[in-house]
């Protein structure tokens, strides 16, 4: 593991029952990279991220963020030790509106007690005046300013998709996972998905790991690829060496028959 | 500190103004119409509290009415109980004094309203965990269990009921008062709080428990804390009822009454607090309005044609997710009086 490591995930086994859906997986990612981890349909992606947020708590092994084991903590904790991410069926808050939804994570550090908010007293109207100003700058920064006071549920899908990243932003993580951001978009909203994800890398200086299933996406921005198939790791390089990789291929498209 | 001054003259101005409306509405209007009104004014704070579990935070509890009688018991205990015994050392604690009566309903309110809270925590602690369904049957359970306990306990007269002084209230007029002023607290509580970014924790846990979680919500501690909010400002209704009646049974406080309760968060709009609270005063007064000559004897069966055309016609209920807000109202007045925006 290199010395700027940011997470690594350590001999990783997580079972349901007899079912093994990610077996002995190591993956390292270092501050500022941008990893994409790719695989077939069940091979175990999503269950990875749920094992990093703390959805899931690893059978055997251990993942740990900024050098501190995250093993047994609670979802909200781990978010607050600097680590978002985004859902694969998009999970807004639909009947907030964009603004709130952004809120709701900005909030995630607010210190006001419960009392305060009921009293209304001029430390909370400050800190909520905060939050608000933060929340419509971020929205601002990712374009959704003008739907900002509009219904998250009522939004076009891109926007949905948008907005979540958005708001996977606002608790000002370190690294931030993003789970299949292209789904069920169109080559052009692809496209432009592809900008805006390599803009965020830049101006909050993040460290991105990505799961997809758009090769073009994935090959045209990650810097380092992992290619998970039945919850095994099967290969781990730059895009060119995974493209050639001859497991990779018969993976995603069937070997030949002698 | 300006804002303390501030709001230190807002509670006198409430007070105020609800002392004045009181003299005048007891001294003008009958008897049974006040005790109407008493009724509606709680029934609406029920409603408030409990839209603060079902509405706000999504948490479906049907129990509400457990709590409602841990309030009006320990109410009426401290009036009946414990009251007497502490006169003797305490003579501040007389009845019959403006003060006197004041202070021992005040004294009442809090206990029933720490001990409905506390009691909120026991049950919400581990049913919590718990969704949907299963949350909402639990809860139902838990509000009939105290329910059972009450009424096996021989000090508070068991089956038989429990007297607290109903002079304590009705000496001076002042129920409406004391209802009211209950009420305006519950609203302004959930108001300022749904208002503050502190609120929106709790609405996004009620849009996606997951999400919320990912996002930094702590969501055990926020549904448990809108669980003992809701419980504890139904004992404080609770210890309000039992000392404007002229007594309590367990039976005010079986299911019927949780369910009633429910229905007027549900009609009125889920997460709305001034649908709960219109619908909290119209489903209470709406049954005692029909009896008159003509349609008494229908008046069940008109109620609850009501509420099914109701359920049929407008599911989200009154006020959606919506709230009457006085600007809003004004704004758009404005905007209809003049083209510019």
């Amino acid at each position: 593991m290199s010395q700027n490591g940011l997470l690594s995930i350590s001999n990783v086994t997580m079972r349901f029952g007899g079912l093994a859906a990610v077996s002995d997986v190591n993956i390292h990612v270092a501050q500022g990279e941008l990893v994409g981890l790719i695989g077939p349909n069940g091979a175990g992606k999503t269950t990875l991220f749920n094992l990093m947020t703390g959805v899931y708590t690893p059978t055997e092994g251990s993942v740990s963020f900024l050098s501190e084991t995250l093993n047994g903590r609670k979802p909200y904790e781990i978010v607050r030790s600097g680590m978002s991410r985004t859902f694969q069926n998009i999970r807004l808050f639909r009947e907030l509106t964009a603004l709130e939804n952004v809120k709701v994570a900005a909030n995630m550090r607010n210190e006001t007690s419960l009392l305060s908010a009921v009293f209304r007293t001029p430390h909370l109207l400050r800190n909520d005046d905060e939050i608000d100003n933060f929340s419509r700058n971020l929205l601002e920064q990712m374009d959704l300013a003008d739907v900002a006071d509009t219904r998250s549920g009522d939004l076009p899908y891109g926007l949905q998709r948008r907005l979540e990243i958005a708001r996977a932003l606002a608790t000002k993580p370190k690294l931030l996972l993003l789970d299949e951001p292209a789904a069920g978009m169109n080559p052009q909203e692809k496209v432009q998905l592809m900008d805006l994800i390599r803009q965020i890398r830049e101006r909050f200086s993040l460290t991105i790991l990505l799961i997809e299933h758009d090769m073009k996406l994935v090959m045209g921005i990650c810097e380092r690829i992992y290619v998970l198939e039945y919850g095994k790791l099967i290969a781990e390089g730059k895009p060119e060496e995974i493209r050639k990789n001859p497991k990779v291929i018969a993976a995603y498209l069937g070997e030949e028959v002698e | 500190m300006r804002w303390i001054l501030g709001r230190i003259g807002l509670f006198a101005v409430t007070c105020a103004v609800l002392l004045a409306v009181n003299r005048v509405v007891t001294d003008n209007i009958r008897v049974d119409i006040v005790s109407l009104l008493v009724l509606c004014g709680l029934y609406a704070t029920l409603a408030v509290s409990l839209n603060l579990i079902n509405g706000i935070t999504g948490q479906f509890s049907i129990g509400h009415a457990g709590f409602y009688a841990v309030g009006a018991y320990v109410g009426g205990a401290w009036t009946m109980l414990m009251r007497p015994a502490l006169e003797k050392s305490l003579p501040i604690l007389h009845t019959g004094t403006q003060i006197g009566d004041h202070l021992n309903l005040l004294i009442a309110l809090v206990l029933g309203t720490v001990c409905a809270g506390l009691t909120g925590l026991l049950v919400g602690l581990p049913s919590l965990r718990l969704r949907g369904d299963y949350l909402a049957i639990v809860t139902l359970g838990f509000g009939e269990v105290i329910r059972i306990v009450i009424l096996n306990t021989d000090a508070v007269g068991g089956p038989r009921g429990f007297t607290p002084i109903t002079e304590l209230v009705n000496n001076h007029g002042i129920p409406l008062f004391w209802v009211y002023g209950l009420l305006v607290v519950v609203v302004l509580f959930s108001r300022n709080l749904l208002k503050s970014a502190q609120g929106l924790k709790f609405l996004a846990v009620r849009e996606d428990e997951i999400a919320a979680d990912a996002m930094g919500v702590n969501t055990t501690k926020v549904k448990v804390t809108a669980f003992v909010i809701g419980s504890a400002f139904a004992g404080a209704a609770g210890v309000l009822y039992a000392h404007c009646q002229t007594g309590i049974t367990p039976d005010s406080f079986d299911m019927n009454t949780s369910i009633i309760i429910t229905t007027m968060v549900v009609l009125g709009g889920t997460g709305s607090i001034s649908g709960s609270l219109l619908a909290g005063m119209v489903l209470t007064a709406l049954p005692e309005l029909l009896r008159n000559d003509f349609i008494k004897e229908y008046r069940m069966v008109i109620f609850s044609t009501l509420l099914v055309v109701f359920m049929l016609t407008r599911p989200q209920g009154i006020f959606g997710h919506r709230e009457i807000a006085l600007p809003r109202f004004l704004r758009r007045l404005g905007k209809k009086g003049e083209s510019t925006p």
